[in-house]
């Protein structure tokens, strides 16, 4: 009997399941009202973001693959293409960080490789509370940890990432991975299934009981209770993944199959029902063939289990043996456990009996969308004036404090915790503006970045995800990378508070501008909800990852100065403009006011001045201004030389001190060249209709800024790097003596 | 002249090792499947990094039961050069052919970065085409590279010269802080006392393009190919001068 009771356990109202019966003509039985529950749910669904997602550009020149298969795939000539996607693990990684932030990576991985591409980098980003309370440290490690343990073992690099720390993240830490995988593009495979009477194949792991409800569980709010929730985390084994990648590999590289899935979320229940969607068919499968860990599962566990590291394969009949070979050479089975069948159902047999026997078309395509009541909140937060807030007497301990501030400080801690040299390619490491790999026999390089300050978003959310999308684009002008897709995953609150939904519908307008600007297509994403405990959300986290092209690797540029004695070049022009920055939040503890100010048009400009500068091989080093503003850029510019290479500069805009040290005015590129290309260069920037200033020199061990004939910051290098390097594991070195 | 990449189950430094050997080294260079009792004719057999069989249980303890493995020890054992890299030196110290064991690293972390090796000595078939006393900056990627053998087994190891490479700083001193996995006598490479047979925790495959940041790791397998072409032209003298006598 299905009551109200069961349809809560099931996260679904009445009104839903009324609609499914109406769609199916039955009353659901209880494995198929579980199939409905997890294929309907938030996660799977999206059905409160998906009439506003719409509104994003997916169309370009180079889209080969836009949303709605497992990745989105751009073709970059030469005859390849990038798959590339990125995907939250949130309320899993708060529940078990190690094994939650784990099978993250191993489900964006499977993603990449369905689709008949080789992963070749991974980069995450990762919001956290405050570091001093051990609960945060311990959740970071056991993230940090996790990822490193699944990405390391099946040697796919971690080439970079991003992390902020805040308050709203404490109970609710992101975790958002993205991959990006190499491919022919002859070679690109579907989710879909082919050919009436075809063989379905399971590969992979055995089916247990984890994970079970993992789609529904984040499609929630979490209360006090979520121990007992630690049983719908699922398990990762890296070492099975990585031989499943090198077996679909060979088979697809073969030419032996016709589709492919992975069971992600919800299952085989969702790859079975979305194969058949997408192909236009049915199909039907035997759970006595499904091979299992345990004995004694009903039909309703197997179909809902998300043990991890399995595949679905749609295939020939003459090419059933060939796969199996490939697969028993990498010690993995491959039996048949069901066929592709005419008509649109799913039909599921259990001891000879069918189990479920349902449209797979209202299962995959009907789930329902909501307009879900928006409305933003009373008081806009950048509505809020900041307060009067004084000048500090001492610029330099603000830069001190800044630079050992964890959003700002630097990241070696987690990074070197990741492999992100395997597979040889990685020309810049972590830490770079973007990550950059050389594609091997080619003069080419990709280069990827994740962005997404959550401050500005906190307080105009629109304005927010418009600089996530500026701030992408300019780190991968740094490097010199013309950005050509990208992809997104939004994190929120619950989609039942209205303010949230507003905050979704600002978030993505702002989305749709910024990358309707940049010319850059939208070619997939993932939608977070329900990221609240106990009633408190975290700000809107639109977190970009843009990928960009660099057609002579040998010109790519990193952000260290290079030589004593360059000249240092500013981009774009200095405003006073504080609110939203890291400044503000860490020495004066506010966070009101309106972010800083985005010209879309501006930005392109300046972003590219950059790009031209760097292809005619004039900019030695470029770094973008973000979070700590010019005097923290110039610092990270210091430690990335190799030396260190000081820096010495004067400037003198009619701006409050601190504003122009720390603000985070947009659009600004800081650049260093060797004097006598000065000339060349202020010719490009004049061309290009932006403001570029000749704003000091590198070299010395110290770190310079002066302002109107006055010293902001006079420092050794090297006590800056300290305060810098030293800030994070600190705390992590306070917790292994017990000090916590 | 020819050089085989073993191939085990979550091996996944096999291709970066197979690239640099046959792109960037120009040698002829074949994958070798653990499952095969096949060497292919190959005179220099690499183990590559990686996590054989998952190492779940202990790096490279499952692997060293490959089936390829006999021939292995086989070849090692007439002489044959092998160069085991990260998860190869753990896979070697499993088969018994380097003394020894690995332990996790001292902060219990995985490590990935540079670090400075130096190169002990010279006279090598594995650093003839470097300098004894020569520092290369090589990265290491490894959770289990704390290098440990007993104290008997140490005092045999320094005695016979067979720590070929050192963890040490910038200028050639072997530290304590250089030592970041915290090896015994800061050890990053070690032979066999033949002189045939080299484990090494660094990746020199990832050191060996300037594009990526160093190439300094070419001096090892410069030195290998070195290596096999003379051994090679006192094989072909040795033929020539057993053809003359008949």
């Amino acid at each position: 009997m299905i009551d109200k009771k069961v349809l809560d356990e099931h996260n679904l109202t009445e009104e839903e399941y009324r609609r499914i019966v109406e769609l199916i003509e039955k009353e659901p039985n209880r494995t198929e009202l579980g199939i409905f529950s997890v294929m309907w749910s938030e996660h799977c669904g999206y059905k409160s973001s998906r009439v506003h997602i719409r509104k994003l550009p997916t169309e370009g020149r180079n889209v080969v693959q836009g949303p709605g298969e497992n990745a989105g795939v751009l073709d970059i000539g030469d005859g390849q293409v990038l798959v590339f996607k990125i995907e939250s693990h949130n309320h899993p990684s708060y529940i078990e960080p190690y094994q939650g932030a784990a099978t993250g990576v191993g489900g964006i991985l499977r993603d990449i490789f369905t689709m008949g591409a080789r992963p070749i980098a991974v980069l995450d980003s990762l919001r956290f509370g405050p570091l001093k309370s051990p609960e945060n440290r311990a959740i970071m490690d056991g993230v940090v940890s996790g990822i490193a343990g699944y990405g390391n073992s099946i040697g796919v690099p971690t080439v970079g990432g991003e992390i902020y720390f805040n308050e709203c993240y404490s109970a609710n830490p992101l975790v958002n991975v993205f991959c990006l995988g190499l491919a022919r593009k002859d070679k690109i495979f579907l989710a879909r299934a082919e050919g009436i009477g075809n063989p379905v194949l399971y590969v992979g792991a055995k089916t247990g009981r984890d994970g079970i409800h993992g789609a529904t569980m984040a499609s929630a709010e979490f209360g006090k209770e979520t121990e007992h929730k630690r049983p719908n985390v699922q398990v990762g084994d890296p070492f099975k993944e990585k031989l499943l990648v090198e077996a679909c590999l060979e088979v697809m590289d073969r030419g032996l199959i016709l589709g492919i899935q992975d069971m992600g979320a919800a299952g085989l229940t969702c790859s079975t029902t979305e194969m058949a969607a997408k192909g236009g068919l049915g199909i039907e499968i035997d759970l006595d063939l499904v091979p299992q860990r345990e004995a004694g599962m009903t039909p309703y566990e197997i179909l809902l289990s998300e043990s991890q590291e399995r595949m679905l394969l749609v295939c020939t009949k003459e090419n059933v043996r060939k796969i199996q070979e490939v697969f028993a050479k990498w010690d993995l089975d491959a039996p048949i456990i069901g066929r592709v069948t005419e008509g649109g159902q799913v039909r599921v047999l259990f001891k000879g009996e069918v189990v479920v026997d349902i449209p797979v078309e209202a299962v995959v395509n009907l789930c329902p969308a909501y307009r879900r009541p928006s409305q933003p909140p009373s008081r806009l937060p950048s509505a809020v004036r900041m307060p009067l807030l004084p000048v500090p007497a001492d610029i330099e301990d603000v830069f001190f404090r800044l630079l050992a501030s964890p959003t700002i400080a630097d990241k070696e801690w987690v990074f070197r915790q990741f492999d992100h040299m395997v597979q040889t390619n990685t020309v810049f490491f972590p830490g770079a503006d973007a990550a950059v790999l050389r594609i091997k026999g080619s003069k080419k390089a990709v280069a990827m970045t994740l962005d997404g300050n959550p401050f500005y978003a906190a307080l105009d959310p629109s304005t927010g995800a418009k600089i996530a999308v500026a701030e992408a684009c300019r780190n991968l002008a740094c490097v010199g990378a013309r950005p050509i897709g990208v992809t997104n995953c939004l994190n929120f609150g619950s989609p039942e508070k209205p303010e949230i939904m507003w905050q979704l519908e600002q978030v993505i307008d702002g989305l749709a501008e910024a990358c309707r600007a940049f010319e850059i297509p939208v070619t997939g994403g993932n939608v977070s909800f329900y990221n609240d405990t106990e009633g408190v959300s975290i700000y809107p986290t639109a977190v970009l990852g843009i990928v960009g092209i660099i057609d002579d690797v040998r010109k790519a540029v990193s952000p260290g100065f290079k030589a004593e004695g360059d000249v240092i070049l500013l981009a774009g022009e200095n405003r006073e403009e504080l609110g939203g920055t890291e400044y503000v939040r860490v020495i004066h503890r506010v966070e009101t006011g309106a972010p800083p100010r985005i010209d879309l048009e501006r930005e392109k400009r300046v972003q590219e001045f950059c790009l031209k500068a760097i292809d005619a091989g004039l900019a030695r080093s470029a770094h973008d201004l973000s979070e700590g503003g010019l005097a923290v850029a110039l610092a990270e510019c210091a430690f990335h030389s190799r030396g260190p290479v000081g820096c010495a500069v004067e400037l003198d805009d009619p701006i409050r001190p601190d504003a122009l040290a720390f603000g985070e005015t947009q659009s600004r590129i800081l650049l260093s060249a060797r004097p006598a290309d000065l000339d060349r260069l202020t010719g490009l920037a004049r061309a290009a209709g932006i403001k570029l200033s000749a704003i000091g020199k590198t070299g010395g061990a110290d770190i310079v800024l002066r302002h109107r004939g006055r010293d902001l910051v006079r420092v050794p290098v090297e006590d800056a790097y300290r305060r810098w390097k030293d800030s994070i594991p600190r705390f992590f070195r306070a917790r292994s003596k017990g000090e916590a | 002249m020819r050089f085989g990449v073993v191939q085990f189950p979550g091996s996944n430094c096999d291709f970066d090792a197979f690239y640099v050997l046959k792109q960037v080294m120009k040698q002829d260079t074949v994958m070798l499947w653990h499952k095969d009792h096949d060497l292919q004719n190959v005179s220099c057999v690499v183990l590559p990094g990686g996590f054989s069989y998952g190492d779940y249980l202990r790096a490279g303890a499952i692997a060293r039961f490959s089936p390829l493995m006999r021939e292995v020890k086989a070849f090692a054992r007439k002489g044959g050069l092998v160069l085991g890299i990260c998860n190869g030196f753990q896979v070697l110290l499993e088969l018994g052919l380097l003394p020894g064991a690995m332990l996790r690293n001292k902060n219990l972390k995985f490590l990935c970065q540079y670090v400075h090796i130096r190169v002990e000595n010279d006279k090598t078939a594995f650093t003839r085409a470097g300098k004894a006393g020569q520092i290369l900056r090589i990265p290491i990627a490894h959770f289990d590279g704390n290098y440990y053998a007993p104290p008997r087994v140490i005092a045999g190891i320094e005695n016979n010269r067979q720590a070929l490479f050192r963890y040490c700083d910038a200028d050639g001193n072997a530290t304590g802080e250089a030592n970041v996995n915290g090896s015994l006598h800061n050890i990053a490479g070690l032979m066999n006392k033949e002189e045939n047979i080299l484990g090494l925790m660094p990746h020199p495959e990832r050191a060996s393009e300037a594009l990526l940041g160093s190439e300094d790791g070419r001096v090892i397998f410069e030195s290998i190919v070195r290596s096999l072409s003379s051994r090679r032209s006192v094989r072909a003298k040795a033929a020539g001068k057993r053809a003359r006598h008949d």
